[in-house]
């Protein structure tokens, strides 16, 4: 009977298993199969690989998409970093009423849709001029009350001694902030930047909305704008999704802990 | 003393100054912006308030009705079995002495890593007419004729469900497994001493002691669910017809595909906010009175 459990268990997540990774072995072969043999379900890997991946450097500008992803996800993570940290440790270091008053009011933009911030903040980027711009896209979502939360809720664990010492050696506030708190708080930064990296090199509605020539499309808006093409070419698609898809792998596998640690946040 | 404290006070509204400045100008203030966008009317940029028309008008847009009906269809079907999902293979990950479970756990969670975009157009290319998963249902002798999955009002969105819930089930269960990782051990001994059986035990204590971890990811994958656009959008484009479109992705349509309609798309994007605000607080509400 028992036996008899374990094996429906092992079925079951085995079943579920390949249902998760069809997927992404499903892009890999793909990528050396033609358009038509896609469609028809091919699985065997074929070779078309050097044809599919010539025919999309020649279709796109594909290093330029690739350095601006990189761009904004890089610069985008490193603001969203020092911003996020320096107000989840100024609201609970300095905690003060007035300040979690201010807190709990941020919090409520966690519960606005983005399609009702869109528009008037197309026109607030249109207006300024930074349509089309990598500017536009970091800016917005730079500060975001979860992030904020994330490093609050670390910093209750960070201890206060150490501020303490530090004062009675004689450093200034902001010292104490970028020589005593950052360095400690490394294992948190990483998590935060996991996710907001991700965040950042995924985003499509946004990007999608503010960049409007091919030189300064990102890797999901080529992807996006190669399959809703009248004739799309999935060999050549698939060879751009696994582009998009293996710097996020990568790091996935490097640093799965800080990973999930990252995406739990501020739930523990 | 007190001076010194006096500036303590004032570097602690320096440090969070800035970030909050910013969440009040890209947040609250396009908001608010939106909000008055949604009682005028124009083109170009020249926009008159026409009272409540537009929101006169949202009550007899058929295509309004359409992506509303199809949006919470998806918040209805796909939410729950996402999270049930994600709860029983969390429960079965769980498991202490189980074998393989750090390769299973890894597995299920990789879909996440993937972008929204990627994924739609791997399901897109998968659900094709002659493509793979028609080719599996004939040989297992499940259907005659090959589905036209994306061709169809109705097998379109069983499509757009079941992507949506490969990306996001490992999500959830990570969450539920890390939570379920805090319960103490020994209340199941105890339970199984008492007789009680693994599936009573998953309704009758894990499930109430994950209650806080419940509500938020239904909380989250609510708001989500109806702000879908991605998907959608590189799926089956809203089609066919206007049958998977959704609100969000009528929205962009309004602003950016047809004739710019700010305003109106304004409107239309009040009725996410008063979604998301009311079913949050139903949320709240039923979860808290159960306490």
């Amino acid at each position: 009977m028992k036996r008899i459990r374990l094996m429906m268990v092992h079925t079951f997540l085995i079943l579920a298993t390949v249902c998760s990774l069809f997927p992404f072995l499903w892009m890999l072969v793909g990528m050396t199969n033609s358009s038509s043999d896609i469609v028809k379900g091919k699985l065997k890997i074929g070779n078309m690989l050097s044809t599919n991946i010539n025919k999309l450097l020649e279709i796109t500008s594909l290093g330029n998409s690739f350095k601006m992803s990189l761009m904004i996800a890089v610069i985008g993570t490193l603001c969203t970093l020092v911003l996020c940290s320096m107000a989840g440790y100024g609201f609970e270091i300095y905690r003060t009423k007035g300040k979690d008053r201010l807190f709990g009011v941020l919090l409520l933009s966690m519960m606005m849709p983005f399609a009702a911030v869109m528009i008037p903040m197309f026109r607030m980027f249109s207006q300024a001029g930074l349509l089309n711009t990598s500017t536009a896209v970091i800016l917005p979502s730079m500060t975001t009350a979860f992030m904020i939360f994330f490093f609050m809720q670390n910093t209750k664990s960070f201890p206060r001694e150490l501020l303490q010492a530090g004062r009675v050696d004689g450093l200034g506030e902001w010292s104490l902030f970028f020589r005593i708190f950052v360095p400690t708080m490394k294992p948190i930064y990483a998590a935060a930047s996991i996710i907001t990296f991700m965040n950042y090199w995924n985003s499509f509605m946004w990007p999608l909305i503010v960049l409007q020539t091919q030189d300064k499309k990102t890797l999901p808006l080529v992807v996006s704008s190669l399959a809703s093409s009248y004739n799309p070419d999935y060999g050549v698609i698939m060879v751009a999704i696994v582009i998009t898809t293996v710097p996020t792998l990568v790091i996935f596998f490097l640093m799965q802990k800080q990973f999930v640690q990252g995406m739990l946040g501020s739930v523990k | 003393m007190k001076s010194k404290w006096k500036n303590a006070s004032l570097t602690g509204w320096l440090f969070v100054a800035v970030p909050a400045g910013l969440i009040l100008l890209f947040s609250f203030y396009p908001m608010y912006q939106s909000l008055l966008l949604s009682f005028q009317s124009g083109k170009g940029s020249v926009y008159n308030y026409v009272g409540f028309n537009n929101y006169v008008r949202l009550f007899s847009d058929p295509i309004f009705k359409q992506a509303t009906f199809n949006t919470l269809l998806y918040l209805a079907i796909q939410v729950p079995i996402m999270l049930i999902l994600g709860l029983v293979i969390a429960n079965l990950l769980n498991k202490p002495n189980l074998r393989f479970k750090g390769f299973y756990r890894t597995a299920i969670f990789l879909p996440c890593v993937t972008s929204l975009v990627s994924y739609s157009i791997l399901f897109k290319s998968i659900f094709a007419v002659d493509g793979i998963v028609n080719q599996l249902l004939m040989k297992m002798n499940m259907i005659d004729v090959p589905i036209a999955w994306l061709l169809d009002p109705v097998w379109s969105r069983v499509v757009i469900i079941v992507a949506i819930t490969w990306r996001w089930t490992g999500y959830n269960m990570i969450f539920y497994l890390s939570a379920m990782q805090n319960i103490d051990p020994s209340i199941y001994e105890a339970a199984s001493i008492d007789g009680a059986s693994k599936t009573r035990q998953l309704f009758t204590m894990t499930v109430p002691l994950l209650k806080p971890i419940i509500l938020l990811t239904m909380i989250t994958s609510t708001s989500s669910t109806l702000q879908l656009f991605d998907e959608v959008v590189n799926i089956t484009a809203g089609g066919p017809g206007n049958a998977t479109m959704t609100i969000s992705q009528y929205i962009y349509n309004l602003s950016f595909m047809y004739t710019p309609n700010f305003g109106y798309a304004a409107t239309v994007s009040y009725a996410i906010v008063f979604m998301v605000a009311v079913l949050a607080f139903i949320q709240m509400k039923v979860a808290g009175d159960k306490k």
